[in-house]
């Protein structure tokens, strides 16, 4: 137990990449024991992150259960890990969705040994994300993430998925160009990766000119470098055009944890990286930032409100629904210091996790009935709450958790980020409840164009008839469900850990 | 006496080679277990090397000095710094792996496996020599039989003009470099009354500005040619596609490596002040190659041009970081010519692998892969991720600290270069599904046997490697800074 009292960040960390390289010794035909036993490697991150939430201490300053070991010395690089209230939330969510994932993947039959692995290195790539204290580190973590994501939509996407894939790597890419740059920039000049000093040394770097420019010049574009790598992830309007066809074609474990997890990651940097290293530059270009949090709310809602498609329908949910997250960065970075400040940003986190248990019960539901009717097309399916009450209830649910209905967690996180915002932007605000008004929209045109209207008898009789939802599937979101319900009645024993966090870091 | 670990290193493969020859020709088992035992040998001596390379103490060890033509100050002087280890080592990972999955070949092997030998010593004696006359004769012995390798085991279609084309290419160049030694050797003497090519002496020699001035670019360009250079980097696509397998892993594993650590050694390092006039120069033309080379490679549709051209692209950057000449681009240097070495001898080991079965290396023609070379697609792969400098493989522990240097010295061109990253994820991602993924053409059906268990071995040896420096890169990185600094020290501590 010492041991892992000392190390539990990087057992949580690279357990799941070791139980992969157990799975490489297993025999390739033994599909069940391979899944049973990714099932439980998944489990086990999530019970040393319960462990992790257990030990942590939210109202202390800075970063807990660090652990430091020499990377690479020759750039100044060290495996550093830590965590504080943002970091755990994330990590919280990454252990609970995966399991989550890999359950809702015991339907895959092609190549469950190399499905399952690629799962495993996906969780170890997220996780290095949320647990880097260390600039190059976080980056290592962000890129190698994408690798097995590709490899997902590639190899068990549907029928576009050459092109879908492709656009998801190289757009990713050539996003974090610009960070990668800034990050060798960093390096160059202060000879160090580690985030608590770089931060500082850069905030107080003020020469006239640097690199022949102006000092705000290079800031500025600095900020945009790291801003744009971001907004990619989030996505933010307008660079969300990979994500509806990446999770078009990947498989629905996939689309789980790139809307529960990987659009995380975006938000993530925005908090992480871009609100500490550039505060006056966010504050300078919070009503841009805002504006395109804006666009992606309203934007997300219509796109979404104009598709046949239902998975596209809740991909394009997705730009709506984290637009709220940019929104309460830019309207924290406009104010901050302020108490309206820090309202945004709990809302803020908070509607990542809620996004995170939402969009992956949805897409986790939009699969369900892929996997019976072997369509998506909301104008063949329809009057399906009689064929599949059990199942219709909790689309039910879930959707009205993602349109923010109140005692549902949706709702929470929105009044949030828009009661901070209001003071500070009060026109984005109100542009923004527009886009929310949107939303209730498409939620429930995706309900109705599913459940409602008259029994649908192509799909109530014969060869063509559905099935309930089945016990393993209700397992996968029901987890999500309790959450979701218990977020919205009693938000307090997880945003209490957020508001220190925010509290102390901005 | 201490244990002549480099020349037993060096003379383990050219002794092997003239034992081979002298095994009769039609026992072909014998003589691949004979070439599998000699290659085998040389691996284990250069990992002892490595390991026990003392880095406290730094310097050149192993070092051994006997007077070879004392009348005109030639010496067989070798050793090797942090900077040759490594190289040291990878030579002895490519001659290995290159037995390894050449035993099918059954073309006259003995005398395939003698002149591969010839080569593998001739790459072993550049990266340990001390001496410059030595340092041109092994170097010479490298090049010639590469010429004999490519036009009779060669691809039928192009060996005889890839053969001659490498062959001129080489031999220019080292004429231009031999020329600048001379003039080295002369103007010492003249300087000193010491008549030496032990480059320890020419190092100090204290040559003037004027002189590094003109002698550093015949001399750099001369050896850089066999980097692959722009513009001097066209005979090296011809050049790989005509070779067998084991050949261009050999030419593009080590050969090239010879060619940027000849550069650095002679030209940057005898002639400091030279380098710092003309590094602008080398620079914009690794540049070039960086980013020019990653466009081509995007057009190929031949799987060993697409990497021939990627390999033009990434010795660019072991030359762009050489041009820096800052601790980190020197670095990044060192560990990119290991990496990039490792990443092509398995680009070229898989590539041959199809090719031998599916009997076409033309990227639309080929698809499905996985099924039937599930260990080739997998390698590859990897391969793949380690080219487009993903985190986590050894490209990217490369390419990072080759591009701070960057920083430091042009940072727009940091911009600039960061354009190749993107092509090249785009053309390997592409040419992997190609060759890997959507379904086998029919008319590979029963021809894709299932590679050999020694195919299996210098697969995972080369991925182990890639994998292991991407993520402990302070297995090699240290040993590297400290060649890295005697170079500085050279240069002035700039």
């Amino acid at each position: 137990m010492d041991f892992l009292n000392t190390h539990l960040l990087t057992s949580i960390l690279f357990f799941p990449v070791l139980a992969a390289l157990v799975i490489l010794f297993f025999p390739k035909d033994q599909v069940k024991l391979i899944r049973w036993f990714t099932l439980g490697a998944t489990l086990v991150p999530f019970v040393l992150s319960l462990l992790l939430w257990a030990g942590f201490n939210p109202a202390a300053q800075g970063y807990q259960f660090v652990e430091q070991y020499p990377w690479y010395d020759a750039i100044h690089s060290s495996l550093h890990l830590g965590v504080d209230g943002l970091s755990l939330t994330m990590v919280m969510l990454t252990t609970l969705l995966t399991p989550l994932a890999v359950l809702a993947s015991f339907g895959i039959t092609d190549r469950v040994k190399a499905y399952m692995m690629l799962f495993l290195f996906l969780e170890t790539g997220m996780l290095g994300v949320f647990l880097a204290v260390d600039l190059l580190i976080f980056f290592l973590f962000w890129e190698v993430g994408l690798v097995p994501m590709y490899f997902l939509i590639n190899q068990w996407g549907s029928a576009n998925r050459n092109y879908a894939s492709l656009k998801f790597m190289i757009y990713t890419m050539a996003g974090s160009l610009g960070l990668l740059l800034a990050i060798q920039m960093l390096g160059v000049m202060f000879q160090t990766y580690d985030l608590a000093v770089l931060t500082q040394k850069w905030n107080e770097f003020n020469p006239a000119t640097f690199l022949g420019l102006p000092i705000t010049t290079v800031k500025a574009i600095a900020f945009w470098a790291f801003v744009i790598a971001f907004a990619i992830k989030v996505p933010v309007w307008p660079f969300h055009t990979w994500l509806p066809d990446a999770h078009t074609e990947a498989p629905t474990a996939g689309s789980m944890l790139l809307a529960g997890v990987l659009l995380k990651l975006g938000a993530y940097g925005f908090l992480r990286l871009v609100l500490p290293f550039y505060p006056a530059e966010a504050q300078r270009f919070a009503g841009w930032l805002a504006f395109l949090a804006v666009m992606a709310i309203i934007f997300g809602a219509l796109g979404s409100y104009a598709q046949d498609d239902f998975k596209r329908l809740v991909a394009y949910s997705s730009v709506n629904h984290m637009g709220f997250v940019l929104l309460g960065v830019a309207a924290a970075a406009k104010v901050a210091g302020t108490v309206d400040a820090t309202i945004a940003l709990n809302g803020a986190v908070l509607q990542m996790f809620n996004h995170g248990l939402s969009a992956a019960g949805m897409f986790f539901l939009v699969g369900v009935i892929y996997e019976r009717a072997h369509t998506r097309d909301l104008n063949k399916l329809g009057g399906l709450f009689p064929v599949v009450p059990v199942y219709g209830s909790i689309l039910v649910f879930t959707s009205m958790a993602s349109l923010g209905l109140p005692t549902l967690n949706g709702f929470v996180s929105e009044f949030l980020v828009v009661r901070g915002a209001w003071a500070a932007m009060p026109v984005y605000t109100a542009l923004a409840m527009f886009g929310l008004l949107m939303t209730g929209a498409y939620i429930l045109k995706g309900i109705k164009k599913v459940l409602h209207g008259p029994i649908n008898e192509h799909w109530a009789h014969g060869e063509h008839k559905l099935t309930d939802i089945s016990t393993r599937e209700v397992l996968v979101i029901a987890p999500l469900m309790a959450l979701m319900l218990i977020l919205g009645i009693w938000p307090a024993w997880l945003l209490d850990v957020i508001n220190k966090a925010m509290s102390m870091l901005f | 006496m201490q244990f002549p670990l480099l020349s037993v290193i060096v003379f383990t493969p050219l002794v092997a080679a003239l034992l081979i020859l002298l095994m009769k020709p039609e026992r072909k088992t014998e003589v691949r277990v004979a070439a599998l035992a000699a290659a085998s040998f040389a691996l284990l001596l250069s990992i002892w090397a490595f390991i026990s390379y003392d880095q406290t103490a730094a310097g050149y060890q192993f070092v051994e000095k006997y007077d070879w033509l004392p009348l005109l100050g030639i010496s067989y002087h070798v050793g090797v710094d942090g900077m040759s280890t490594p190289l040291v080592l990878l030579t002895g990972v490519v001659m290995f792996t290159g037995v390894l999955i050449s035993w099918g070949v059954d073309d006259r092997p003995r005398e395939f496996f003698a002149f591969l030998f010839l080569l593998a010593g001739g790459v072993f004696g550049v990266f340990v020599s001390l001496d410059l006359f030595m340092l041109f004769f092994f170097y010479e012995i490298a090049v010639f039989p590469m010429y004999l390798l490519i036009a009779i085991w060669g691809w039928k279609v192009t060996r005889e003009y890839a053969a001659m084309k490498l062959t001129i290419y080489l031999f220019l160049g080292s004429v231009f470099a031999l020329v600048g030694a001379l003039a080295m050797y002369w103007v010492n003497y003249q300087n000193t009354g010491i008549l030496t090519f032990d480059m320890l002496q020419l190092e100090k020699a204290g040559f003037s500005s004027q002189f590094q001035y003109l002698w550093f670019m015949p001399v750099f360009m001369g050896f850089a040619i066999l980097g692959g250079i722009f513009p001097f980097h066209n005979w090296s696509p011809d050049g790989h596609v005509a070779a067998p397998t084991a050949v261009s892993m050999f030419h593009a594993g080590v050969l090239m490596k010879l060619g940027g650590f000849a550069a650095l050694r002679v030209g940057v390092m005898l002639l400091p002040e030279g380098a710092k006039q003309w590094a602008w120069l080398i620079f914009g033309l690794a540049m070039v190659n960086v980013v020019y080379g990653a466009f081509i490679a995007m057009i190929q549709t031949d799987l060993k041009y697409v990497i021939g051209f990627s390999s033009v692209s990434h010795m660019g950057l072991v030359m762009l970081g050489i041009s820096t000449l800052t601790p980190e681009g020197l670095t990044g240097a060192g560990l990119q010519m290991f990496s990039h070495g490792v990443m092509t001898a398995l680009f070229f080991a898989s590539v041959g692998m199809i090719y031998d079965r599916a009997h076409t290396r033309m990227i639309p023609e080929l698809g499905g892969m996985v099924k039937a070379l599930p260990w080739v697609a997998i390698a590859f792969t990897i391969g793949g991720l380690v080219g487009m400098g993903m985190p986590g493989f050894s490209g990217f522990v490369a390419e990072f600290p080759i591009f701070m240097g960057v920083w430091k010295t042009q940072w727009l061109a940091a911009v600039i270069a960061s354009i190749s990253i993107v092509v090249t994820a785009a053309y390997i991602l592409i040419a992997v599904r190609r060759v890997f993924f959507g379904e086998m053409p029919a008319q590979f059906e029963g021809h894709m046997t299932p590679i050999s268990p020694l195919d299996k071995i210098a697969l995972v040896t080369l991925v182990l490697l890639m994998t292991g420096l991407g993520m402990f890169p302070n297995l090699m990185a240290p040993m590297i800074s400290l060649g890295v600094q005697n170079i500085l020290r050279l240069l002035g501590g700039a």
